[in-house]
């Protein structure tokens, strides 16, 4: 028996998820592979045809279907964004997990699918684990997070147990009743979705009237009820609301699966929104986005579970907003991080040919390239690149030293443009006064300032130069008593 | 005299915690516009009487009165300020909805912010020198940003009776003076502002009123009157043993008292 319930909760989910992912790859990705080795089955001709059925919605089902994915997705979304706000995405996970023993209660008290007994069945199961919640956290010294666990796990083991007794009843083979673990969206019946939409109704409505309450006792719970708001009535009422969003979604996502569409949608909109009123609009608009794209592609592959195929969109959508995202998204990040190394280490290249023109007493224009290897500490090739950046940025010019020994292969020599010079100076004097101010200022000693320079002469802005340059009084030698190039010395293009 | 209730008033308050007592038989009355700094060690019980007062921890035994009313009733007088830890900055509110959030006492439900509200929440922003920030998320504030953000928000609330929980905690030191200046020029208004401190050596210059706290009244009274160092001594310098052995054991006694009755029942 044990072994038997082990192998209908994994296998059942691993062969899904296996489904999901081959199916998946396979059909969306690879259409015309899977044509050529099917030649004998008319599914080649079915992917076309069938997506044009899904998007003509010619056929009840197909509405049926994509209305229920589409209204279940808002407001879930909406839903959710307030579980995730309020740090109580647990909860939902146990909501949904908790309502299991009631569907099969519901169903071994109607004998049947009658959705109105499944739906009682589910509330009355739902409203048992918040009870079993709030004792606990009343009465004993367990944590919230421990007793959600508790919950969750202890009333889902006995779902688990009912179910597989009732699919070995007389009357259980069709019941269809492991439609709630994984969800199968083509069972979505016209009753059920009055009740995806009553649900809807409900949940718009309730949080347009009581927006600004729901607000602050979510931001504030302490100070709500300084002002008298009822903190733990919203909060009970939001508990309820949950429930039935839970429960109006199971038929569609799943029990396993139905925090997913709660949790995901609202967390990629905290990615985004700066107020309330967008985050609930772009986890709104999310959760409709993974449901119809959700209910397509399980529409699509052949008696694909709807359920894993939302939320697999959803957590798709989720990770392209982690990555593309404006400011923080981690391709800009990546971005801005690499524009930034390659401004130090074009910087770093400039100083470098400053420091060998200044060894030559700013006698040359142009140095050898093997001096800026040396200077730099790079090998060739690497130096070669540097070099091509500088001149693509107009700072430098590369050419060959027509003056060459014959015999050998012409020298390679760098010479700065009247704008590199001007940059190269403005890095050398922003190193330079941040020695000096260091030294004179901060007293620190002469060699312990040039490590943090290095970092500095890259991040100070003209107004900090300025400002040093007033308490330095126009300082002309840094600490090792080097020349600070000036601004005279900048514009007149040459030092000397 | 138009209005015949003092702002606040205590009475032989005593409050405990699993049976442990954090305040013991406190007595209390402020008058109409003073700046009250409430001070005493960790552990002193300052925070409970904060939550005490807000209705939030039920007291073994004593009242608390405010205006003449019952904390239920009464704390919708009060413009509480909590301690800037109790709230999540990740959530998603600017600057300025959480300043309105100080408005909402004022409306009822169903009721939408008006263009009122909007300019009182603008003028108090502009007082505590936030109205740049007031489009900002107000993850993105430093420290001394948030608490300001919190007084302004307590400003637009317009109470006559102010309870903040250590708004100094944190804050930098430009911020704190200009917080101080804010809650001096609270009081001149009439208003009457009771402050949990933490910091003995700054109390005297903020407040006119200090209450010297270590699970009893130590004193209360104008600072000059108060900030002595044999009270000082008293209410930093450990606590009184017996006192508080004996406190521990009837605080006991009370749980027990109360079963007993329950059972007879």
């Amino acid at each position: 028996m044990k072994l038997g319930l082990e192998n209908f909760h994994f296998a059942g989910g691993f062969s899904v998820i296996s489904k999901i992912l081959l199916g998946g790859v396979f059909t969306l990705l690879l259409p015309q592979v899977l044509s050529a080795e099917q030649i004998r089955g008319p599914e080649s001709i079915e992917f076309f045809d069938r997506a044009m059925r899904f998007f003509e919605m010619r056929d009840h089902s197909v509405r049926v279907v994509a209305l229920g994915s589409v209204l279940i997705g808002i407001s879930c979304g909406m839903m959710g964004s307030y579980v995730v706000t309020r740090k109580l995405s647990l909860f939902g996970d146990t909501l949904s997990h908790a309502v299991l023993p009631g569907i099969a209660i519901g169903f071994l008290w109607a004998e049947s699918k009658d959705n109105l007994a499944l739906l009682l069945g589910a509330s009355f199961a739902g409203f048992l684990g918040v009870a079993c919640i709030s004792l606990l956290k009343k009465f004993t010294k367990i944590s919230q997070d421990s007793a959600l666990g508790i919950v969750l796990s202890g009333f889902y083991a006995v779902g688990i147990c009912m179910l597989t007794r009732i699919q070995k009843m007389d009357f259980g083979n069709q019941s269809g009743l492991d439609t709630y673990l994984f969800g199968q969206v083509s069972a979505l019946s016209t009753n059920d979705l009055i009740g995806v939409c009553a649900s809807l109704v409900l949940i718009t409505l309730f949080i347009t009237l009581n927006y600004k309450e729901l607000l602050i006792s979510g931001f504030d719970p302490e100070y709500a009820r300084s002002v008298r708001l009822p903190a733990d009535i919203l909060q009970y009422l939001l508990w309820a609301l949950l429930a039935f969003c839970v429960i109006t979604s199971l038929q569609v996502v799943g029990v396993i699966l139905a925090s997913a569409l709660l949790i995901i949608p609202a967390a990629s909109a905290s990615l985004l929104a700066k107020r309330m009123s967008s985050y609930l609009c772009i986890a709104a608009s999310l959760g409709a986005i993974s449901g119809l794209v959700g209910a397509f592609l399980s529409f699509l592959g052949e008696r694909l579970p709807t359920g894993p195929l939302i939320v697999l969109t959803a957590s798709f959508l989720f990770l392209l907003i982690l990555v593309f995202r404006p400011h923080h998204g981690i391709l800009v990040c990546w971005v801005k991080s690499r524009l930034q190394s390659h401004r130090i280490a074009m910087e770093n290249t400039l100083k470098a040919i400053y420091q060998v023109i200044e060894r030559h007493n700013f006698s040359e224009t142009s140095i050898r390239m093997e001096e800026l290897m040396q200077r730099r500490n790079l090998g060739s090739g690497e130096c070669m690149k540097e070099v091509n950046r500088l001149s693509r940025s107009g700072f430098a010019t590369a050419s060959l030293d027509p003056h060459s020994p014959s015999g050998l292969p012409p020298e390679k020599r760098v010479s700065l443009t009247p704008k590199g010079w001007e940059y190269a100076c403005r890095i050398v004097r922003n190193h330079r006064l941040w020695e000096l101010y260091l030294t004179n200022e901060a007293r620190y000693a002469p060699d312990h300032v040039h490590e943090d320079a290095e970092k500095i002469e890259h991040v100070l802005g003209e107004e900090t130069v300025r400002e040093l340059e007033r308490i330095l009084s126009n300082p002309r030698r840094d600490p090792h008593g080097k020349l600070i190039p000036s601004l005279v010395d900048i514009e007149r293009g040459w030092l000397g | 005299m138009n209005n015949p209730h003092k702002p606040l008033e205590i009475h032989d308050l005593t409050v405990s915690y699993q049976r442990k007592p954090v305040l013991y038989g406190i007595d209390l009355e402020i008058e109409e516009g003073s700046l009250v700094g409430v001070i005493g060690p960790n552990g002193a019980g300052k925070s409970t009487l904060v939550k005490t007062i807000m209705n939030m921890v039920k007291p073994n035994g004593g009242y608390v009165k405010i205006f003449g009313r019952a904390p239920k009733a009464g704390i919708s007088r009060i413009g509480y300020v909590p301690q800037r830890e109790t709230v999540d900055w990740d959530f998603p509110v600017t600057v300025m909805d959480v300043v309105l959030m100080g408005r909402y006492g004022h409306l009822g439900w169903l009721r939408k912010i008006g263009e009122t509200d909007r300019r009182i929440a603008c003028e108090c922003l502009e007082q505590v020198h936030m109205l740049p920030y007031a489009n900002r998320q107000i993850g993105n504030l430093s420290g001394g940003q948030q608490q300001r953000v919190f007084l302004a928000r307590a400003l637009a609330q317009e109470s006559s009776l102010y309870l903040m929980d250590e708004p100094f905690a944190g804050v930098d030191a430009v911020t704190e003076k200009t917080i101080v200046s804010i809650l001096k020029g609270m009081r001149d208004r009439g208003k009457t502002l009771v402050i949990v401190h933490h910091d003995l050596a700054s109390a005297r210059e903020y407040f006119d009123h200090l209450l010297l706290l270590n699970m009893r009244k130590v004193a209360y009274g104008k600072t000059g009157e108060v900030f002595k160092p044999d009270l000082l001594q008293k209410t930093y310098g450990g606590r009184l043993s017996i006192l508080s052995d004996m406190a521990s054991k009837s605080a006991g006694v009370r749980v027990i008292e109360k079963e007993a009755y329950f059972t007879e029942k």
